[in-house]
């Protein structure tokens, strides 16, 4: 075994992986990754499964360190510098840090969150399946807790196979996409309001909610509902008419109505927004963002075919001729963002 | 053939969830639907749901959307949802101990005050009731439960408080509760228990389960004590007993 020590580490660092499902009705939260994609672009890179355990990085720059033998890693998510000593190393391309070796991670631009994934994954004790952290559950592995400078990670030792990097399509930058509901009945003419309204990310977002700024969205008949059930994405809009966007470590349920939810296939792209940033929301009918879902989840499956050897080679005949097929999902994928919704399918 | 019940509001939650809503208020016939229907979602499963959040009006039924699409699940959660109920079984009884008042229940005395009732009669009306979990939600095993006495409704607390211990038992409005983890809360503390609802390496790690009964019955601080040990070290010191 190797350890990977962690020297540096600002805020919001911390083990996620796919997410903890099925105990949401006993009121534990799914936690996992914010952006999905990302940590399944690092894993791939890595040779782990998709949705396996990685480091997800908050905005602040980290440094790890190699320890008791070379480790291999990988990493995906925001733009940011990298460097292995004095060398710059680019991202989107497993590295292996040689036994001292330290990897330097500098500020996120742009995007917020980075997943850095290392070769055989991270060991621990899964719980419902995941070793995510949640902090106030006291669940994750191997610290049920954000990273902190000094901890290790025991891991495998870097296999001999060659270095990878990967192709992603270019991201869509259009606007996050939402279904209305299911509390949408309770703001009459304010949800024009929310749709057709710029926002930005307030700085007090984390984990748990993502707190937006604009215009102030009023209730029909008053901010409190019985509490229901609630998901990644859930809209809520409390007292102060001022929108939550509900995050994997949210509350299984909540008592403020739900104006829309973000669909699935957008929420890692809105979690990657930075506080401050301008953006827009746009409704799409339910028949669209289950199309959505599925070009994400082809896109996510197609990921494995899309590694190529460092300097432009595609990896093998077999992740070529996937490629096409991973190309036309991808085309679907983009498409369902930036076309304008036409469509005459399910309104709720 | 028995008349159906009528639809329940199927409701979008993104394109991986459905609300199925019996109700827009706290509603104990609502509660006894959702609880319902979230039972024949487990002994009988449906194809693409993942899982079901139940709450006291509405049903949240996650499922994967690459598996079927939401006109499918909501026409199917809503001719399910409109069955007459089969023979209901015989809830669980859960039998909680709580150490009521001083820094247990800090605000057991001025409730009474408000109440216009004595400690006593208070502690009395709330361990006399047999409460059902009417859903589990907020944080890990925090149990809201229906049934409180309605002599013992009285709004929340106008400033919540952000920090109240493990194990808080208060009332709020028309509910009854069980917090387990520590963490903010609005309403009136009377009590603690050593019980935990939710406790990551026991076995079960979660102990009341929607639809569960439970009744209360008090103990003194140095019981709470033993029993909080007890507790600590994975040992479950609430008690089945026949409803």
């Amino acid at each position: 075994m190797s350890k990977l020590v962690v020297t540096a580490v600002g805020p919001a660092t911390s083990v996620q992986d796919g997410g903890r499902y099925g105990a949401q009705r006993y009121g534990l939260t799914p936690s996992g990754a914010m952006d999905r994609l990302a940590l399944a672009a690092a894993n791939c890179l890595a040779g782990n499964p998709l949705f396996g355990a990685a480091i997800e990085l908050g905005p602040l720059s980290a440094t790890f360190t190699a320890r008791d033998g070379a480790i291999r890693v990988a990493v995906a998510g925001a733009p940011r510098s990298a460097k292995v000593g004095a060398h710059d190393v680019p991202l989107l391309q497993s590295l292996t840090l040689a036994d001292g070796e330290s990897l330097t991670l500098g500020a996120a631009r742009g995007e917020v969150f980075s997943y850095l994934a290392i070769e055989g994954g991270i060991p621990g004790v899964p719980m419902f399946g995941s070793l995510a952290v949640n902090a106030r559950a006291g669940l994750g592995s191997p610290y049920p807790r954000p990273l902190q400078p000094g901890d290790e990670l025991q891991v495998a030792a870097a296999s001999m196979s060659g270095e990878r990097s990967i192709a992603l399509p270019a991201k869509p930058d259009g606007p996050i996409r939402v279904v209305p509901g299911p509390q949408d009945d309770e703001f009459g003419n304010a949800l024009s309001l929310f749709l057709d309204s710029e926002w930005k990310i307030s700085g007090t977002s984390d984990r748990m909610g993502y707190r937006l700024e604009g215009p102030v969205i009023k209730h029909l008949h008053g901010h409190n509902i019985v509490s229901d059930g609630t998901v990644n994405g859930s809209i809520q809009v409390p007292g102060n008419g001022q929108p939550i966007v509900l995050m994997p470590d949210r509350g299984t349920t909540g008592g403020y109505p739900k104006i829309a939810t973000v669909i699935g296939a957008d929420i890692g792209r809105f979690a990657q927004i930075p506080a401050g940033r301008g953006f827009r929301f746009k409704a799409i009918s339910m028949k669209d963002a289950q199309t959505a879902a599925r070009a994400m989840d082809t896109l996510l499956h197609s990921l494995p075919s899309r590694l190529r050897e460092p300097g432009g080679f595609d990896f093998n005949i077999e992740a070529l001729q996937n490629a096409n097929v991973a190309g036309a999902a991808v085309n679907a994928f983009d498409a369902g963002t930036w076309q304008p919704d036409n469509s005459s399918g399910h309104q709720p | 053939m028995a008349a159906t019940l009528s639809p329940p509001r199927i409701l979008p939650s993104g394109d991986a969830a459905i609300t199925v809503e019996f109700s827009r208020t706290i509603d104990d016939e609502a509660n006894r639907r959702v609880l319902a229907l979230d039972r024949l979602l487990m002994t009988s499963p449906v194809d693409g749901v993942t899982e079901t959040v139940p709450t006291y009006r509405s049903l949240l039924v996650h499922y994967d959307p690459l598996r079927v699409d939401y006109e499918t699940l909501g026409a199917n959660l809503s001719a399910l949802a409109q069955q007459p109920p089969t023979r209901r079984e015989a809830a669980r009884r859960w039998r909680i101990p709580v150490t009521y008042g001083g820094e247990y229940g800090i605000d057991l005395e001025e409730t009474a005050k408000a109440l216009d009732l004595s400690t006593e009669t208070l502690i009395a009306r709330h361990t006399g009731a047999t409460y059902r979990v009417a859903m589990i939600g907020f944080t890990p095993g925090w149990s809201y439960l229906s049934g409180l006495d309605p002599t013992l409704e009285l709004s929340r607390r106008l400033n919540p408080r952000l920090v109240t211990p493990a194990g808080t038992i208060p009332i709020g409005g028309v509910q009854a509760g069980i917090q387990c983890l520590a963490g903010p809360n609005g309403w009136h503390l009377l009590g603690r228990t050593p019980v935990r609802t939710y406790q990551f390496n026991r076995e079960p790690v979660f102990l009341l389960e929607p639809g569960d009964e439970v009744i209360f019955h008090p103990i003194d601080a140095k019981e709470f004590i033993e029993r909080d040990r007890a507790a600590e070290h994975g040992e479950i010191v609430a008690e089945l007993v026949a409803s």
